[in-house]
This record gives C-alpha cells, structure tokens and sequence, in this order.
C-alpha cells in the first residue's frame, strides 16, 4: 500500500531530524498534506500507527495532519480557483486550459517534543 | 498539563528521493547509459510491447531489462526467452513503486559497462511512480486502448512527467469508444511537449515508429 512507503519515509526524516536535534522522544510529528495529493488520511493514520510503535523514538506519537486546499490556475484568463469544487475547468471563463498551482503537497511541518 | 518543544522541519517527504534521483541521473550521463522507466496501469502491455521494440533495436545498441512489476521472474524470463537479452528480477517486496536508491540497487546488479540502455519496467500504477523520481532519462508510459482516452483526466501528474505516451492494443479500436484525437487533446493538456505513439504489440502495427523514437533518444543521451 501507498500510504506504509510514505510512513517510512517519514519515519526516516523524523529520525533523521531527531539526531540533529538531539531529541530522544516525539509526542507528535505534523504533517501538510494537500486535499489532491495521493494520501488517503484514514490510511496513512493506521500504517503510521503500525510503523511508529515500532521505533523507540515515536512509540505512541500522534501523527497530525493539517489539510492544505488545492488551487487551479486558469492560463485563458489568469484566474485561481478551487481545484476540488471545480476540477479542470475554470469557473471564471469555462476554459480547460488551467493546472494544479498547490495542493499535491506531503511535507513534514514540524515535530513535537514533550518538555521534561 | 505538559508542554511540549516545537521544533520546524518544512520538508517534502519526496525531497530526498528527488536528491537520490538526481544523483544517479548524472552518473548514468557520465557513463552513456540510458534509463527508460516504463509505466502503465497492470496489464496494459508493457511485457509484450518490451519484447516487440527490443527485437528491433537489440542489433544497434546494447540492452538489457530490470523488472519491478510484480514479485516473481515472470516477466524476467519471457523478456530473456523472447529477445535473448539480460533481464533482472527486482524484488520490491509488494511496494507499489521504485524510488532511486530501490533503482540503483537494481543497477548494480548490471554489467552497467556493457550495456546503452537500461529499461525499467515499473510497478503497474498510475499514482505513485509518479511521485517518485527513479533516476531515469526519460519516462515513457503505456495507456491501452480498454482503459479509455480519458485517463490524461484522471491521473493528472503521471501525463505530467512523461516524455512519450505509447497508445497500446490499437488492434481493438474497432470493439471500443477510444477517441484518439481526444486522447492526444488531452495529453497536450498535461504536457504539451509529450509525444503520443500509437501501437499494437500484438500485430507490431506502430512499434517501429516507438523503436525509432528509444533510439534517437540513446543515441542523444550519448552524446558528449
Ligand atoms: N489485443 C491486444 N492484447 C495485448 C496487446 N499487448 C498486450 N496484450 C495482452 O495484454 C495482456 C497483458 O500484457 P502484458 O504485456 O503482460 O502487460 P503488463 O502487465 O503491462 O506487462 C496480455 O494478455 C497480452 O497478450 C495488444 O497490442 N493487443
Ligand atoms: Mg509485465
Ligand atoms: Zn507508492
Ligand atoms: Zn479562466
């Protein structure tokens, strides 16, 4: 499945963002994700769930999830839209012609450290 | 209650891989080798249209196969009994795509001073080897005539990033409503600059002109 390759991924730049900071433990780790990006949130929560216990440093750390909108750019009028309310067809001017301007994104925003 | 320590991270998890894949891209220049990633959905005929325009290129440049599609030799051994040429198994362990390092591991296990093109056939997806940068020096995929023109449509960034749309199983037109002219139109939606090459791999119809393309694009790839 998608969603364990992403998790792994993650867990290796968490760790990898750990050791430079010197953490030993992570409560949470924050993540942007865009609405048309390929992961599903519901998925993505199980395999994080599996894999995170898993490692000494994120056992039980939640795993958040900020959803970024997606947002389409019409090259006919030069106009930004809703990607998931309209799709591929501008709204302005009905053109086709418009691409994705954001939305697809998997980042990792930030991690969360308990104070002792 | 318990406070915590923020500490800003602001990374693609696609950041490294991205890295990797440029890496391998420019050491593969440095050698003259060329990568193919081939993809499609499961089915589509990437096994078959392999063994078609290999046959017809195997005389001028030096070729050999990885498979990442599915987890048995399958597909290794029909490549190496249809053409004769080295086909490797790579075993990916169920993953549903190959990224750089995955590739790269695959490579070292080729006589990579032997060889002028390398071609990957990817695991049968449309989402997510889109995502990941193999490395390669160019990124060719296969929609076959039953999955329907509007596939450009529905996986936006897999016609993105590909420099040639081969339009495979065109021997069975007549049994479907495939409207090519609308499958090119929305292609060049994606990528106005992708090349669309209609084939059967059944009846060879077409193969020609995608062999000519590879080898063009090699023999590009090879200079300076
Ligand atoms: N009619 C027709 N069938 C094809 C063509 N190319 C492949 N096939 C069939 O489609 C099926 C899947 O082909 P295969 O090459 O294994 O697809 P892969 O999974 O993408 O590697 C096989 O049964 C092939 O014989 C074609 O051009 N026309
Ligand atoms: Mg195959
Ligand atoms: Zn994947
Ligand atoms: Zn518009």
């Amino acid at each position: 499945m998608h969603e364990l390759g992403i998790v792994f991924y993650i867990i290796r730049d968490v760790k990898k963002a750990a050791q430079e900071n010197g953490v030993e433990r992570i409560s949470a780790v924050v993540m942007n994700i865009g609405e048309v990006s390929t992961i599903v949130p519901e998925y993505i929560m199980d395999c994080w769930r599996w894999a995170a216990d898993k490692e000494d440093l994120l056992r039980g750390a939640e795993l958040k999830i900020n959803t970024l909108p997606a947002v389409s750019y019409c090259e006919n009028c030069g106009m930004e839209y809703e990607t998931v309310r309209f799709g591929k067809t501008c709204p302005h001017c009905g053109c086709e012609k418009t691409y994705l301007l954001r939305g697809n994104e998997v980042e990792i925003k930030e991690i969360e450290v308990p104070n002792q | 209650m318990n406070s915590v320590k923020i500490i800003e991270i602001k990374k693609s998890v696609f950041e490294d891989n991205n890295l990797d894949a440029e890496a391998l891209r420019k050491e593969l220049k440095l050698k003259g080798v060329f990568l193919l990633n081939l993809m499609s959905s499961p089915g589509s005929g990437k096994t078959t249209t392999l063994i078609q325009v290999i046959n017809r290129i195997k005389d001028k440049i030096r070729v050999a196969v990885m498979e990442a599609d599915i987890d048995s030799d399958v597909d290794a051994v029909k490549i190496k009994e249809a053409t004769g040429i080295p086909s490797i198994q790579l075993h990916t362990g169920g993953m549903c795509h190959l990224d750089a390092e995955m590739t790269r591991q695959g490579l070292d296990n080729m006589p990579m001073e032997d060889v002028d093109l390398v071609i990957l056939e990817n695991v049968g997806n449309l989402v997510c080897p889109a995502e990941f940068d193999t490395g390669s020096s160019c990124n060719a995929m296969i929609l076959s005539v039953p999955e329907g023109h509007d596939k450009p449509l529905k996986y936006p960034l897999m016609f993105s990033i590909c420099d040639v749309v081969v339009v495979n199983k065109i021997d069975v037109l007549p049994y479907f409503d495939f409207d090519m002219e609308k499958c090119r139109e929305y292609v060049r939606m994606r990528n106005p600059n992708t090349r669309v090459i209609p084939i059967s791999a059944k009846t060879g119809e077409g193969v020609d002109e995608f062999a000519s393309w590879l080898l063009e694009a090699v023999k590009n790839w090879k200079k300076h």
